[in-house]
């Protein structure tokens, strides 16, 4: 099939051993005349160094505030194809599981209503469909519903919740993440389809220190898994690990906080010390295991650098025993998550993330609100000082008790 | 909460944004705050609000858009 446009910039992105959106976009074109259109759109951007799409107006499926991002080009004379460029984000199933079957009747729905482009996945989790004219959501949102699939969440509303391959295929997991994000999205539909919030909100859950979601940067509440025991040794494979690797150099050496030694009795852990970061577990994963007593950290206040700088999450509830509170449906979390919302609701401002808020009110005026009690433990970083100054502990004349 | 209450309720919360028409944008959350204060003699409650948003957007009689931020509308 011929170009329509030429695109020399573009060409160049073509070129290296590596795959290429622009050859992708160009195989989705020999489908789709919109997707031809969009190449011609991306080369003009490319010349003038500025892009040309506008996003937002009013571009929804019928009772649904989230779920499709409108997006239109500002030049829809000369390409008409992309004039109405919408994204369907369609909530994925936890740890991006799937048959080939309904992976092929997604991309079926796409090919036939849609520019044939898709993300798997978005940076939220969610599956994109790219490309969709505003008179074609409503049959794709039917569509994909017979399927059993729903929207994701989009606009200042909660976004579609996601979480690692956990206890699935993950021997790390320390708890289960899929099942904790299933059940929170299921619980929290109303918040996700039908924005009420100041801005978006988004959880991420991680099954170990390892944080394959990146919560920690990307959530606006981050839920890590670690535990409260110690970390389990096999001694055996340790000196296994000895004979292939230096420990001093790349396990001991590169621990956080020199909680760890090694010599010829075996390998010696000050688990008090340990800081969960997974790193020695990552290198020798047939010696060193997580230990048994499984939980979460709850962390709050991650965000991107939108409205002001980047942030990662805090903590705020240093252990929490999540299976316990998954036999009761995980009420506790959720009541936790409730007073969030209504503080946020109270007091933030249009376009304020929870994090931004608390910087702005102080994490002291927050735990109040919430009801939670200051622990040392709540640190932005680990071994950071904690932000709560303990009065009692001091005099009046600043001394020291 | 009565249906006639929930029938007002609605009623003024189409009325606050036909008001409003290319005016000012209202986020879902302003609304909830507006006519919890309105209605509170009622016994209306945040959950009451949010349930008659929702009805009103699942029946069509208003619609969500979005500019920064989400809001509600009147369908074009």
């Amino acid at each position: 099939m011929s170009k329509k446009h030429q695109t020399p910039l573009l060409d160049e992105l073509k070129k290296g051993k590596w795959p290429s959106f622009v050859t992708e976009i160009e195989r989705a074109a020999e489908k789709s005349e919109m997707t031809d259109d969009l190449l011609g759109q991306v080369e003009q951007s490319y010349k003038e160094k500025m892009g040309h799409w506008k996003h937002g107006g009013m571009v929804g499926v019928k009772g649904y505030g989230g779920g499709i991002v409108g997006r239109f080009s500002d030049l829809p004379e000369k390409y008409p194809g992309v004039k109405e460029f919408h994204t369907v984000r369609i909530n994925q199933p936890s740890g991006f599981f799937y048959t080939s079957d309904i992976l092929r009747k997604i991309v079926d729905v796409g090919d036939k209503h849609a520019s044939s482009l898709y993300n798997f996945h978005g940076s939220t989790g969610d599956i994109q469909i790219l490309g969709v004219k505003t008179s074609e959501l409503e049959t794709i949102f039917q569509q994909l519903v017979s399927f059993g699939f729903d929207l994701g969440g989009s606009g200042s509303a909660l976004r579609t919740p996601s979480c690692c391959v956990g206890m699935a295929r993950c021997e790390f997991a320390n708890y289960d993440a899929m099942n904790m994000c299933y059940n929170i999205t299921q619980a929290f539909q109303d918040e996700m389809h039908r924005p009420i919030f100041n801005y978006k909100f988004k959880f991420k859950f991680s099954g170990c220190g390892n944080d394959c979601t990146a919560s920690i940067a990307r959530a606006d509440l981050s839920v890590i898994g670690t535990w409260k025991d110690n970390i389990r040794i096999d001694q055996d494979m340790v000196k296994e690990y000895a004979k292939k690797i230096n420990l001093h150099k790349y396990v001991t050496g590169k621990c956080p906080t020199k909680c760890m030694s090694y010599d010829e009795t075996g390998l010696k852990i000050d688990d008090s010390n340990c800081s969960k970061c997974m790193h020695c577990i990552n290198v020798m994963p047939k010696a060193l295991r997580p230990g048994v007593k499984g939980g979460v950290t709850i962390l709050l206040g991650s965000k991107a650098p939108m409205v002001s700088g980047p942030r990662l999450s805090m903590v705020l509830v240093p252990f929490y025993d999540v299976a316990e509170d998954a036999k009761n449906g995980y009420q506790w979390f959720k009541d936790l998550i409730g007073k969030i919302w209504e503080f946020w609701d109270e007091y933030g401002v249009s376009r304020e993330r929870v994090g931004e808020l608390i910087q702005r009110v102080g994490i002291g005026n927050f735990l109040e609100a919430i009801g939670l009690e200051p622990l040392p433990e709540m640190v932005s970083s680990p071994r950071g000082n904690p932000f709560v100054l303990y009065e009692e502990y001091v005099e009046a004349d600043g001394e020291k008790n | 909460m009565t249906d006639e209450t929930k029938a007002q309720l609605e009623e003024a919360i189409v009325n606050l944004i036909k008001e409003f028409t290319n005016k000012k944008r209202f986020k879902p959350g302003d609304i909830v705050k507006e006519m919890e204060m309105k209605f509170s003699v009622n016994g209306v409650t945040k959950d009451d609000v949010k349930a008659a948003i929702r009805d009103l957007t699942d029946s069509g009689r208003l619609i969500y858009g979005y500019a920064g931020g989400s809001f509600l509308s009147l369908p074009e």
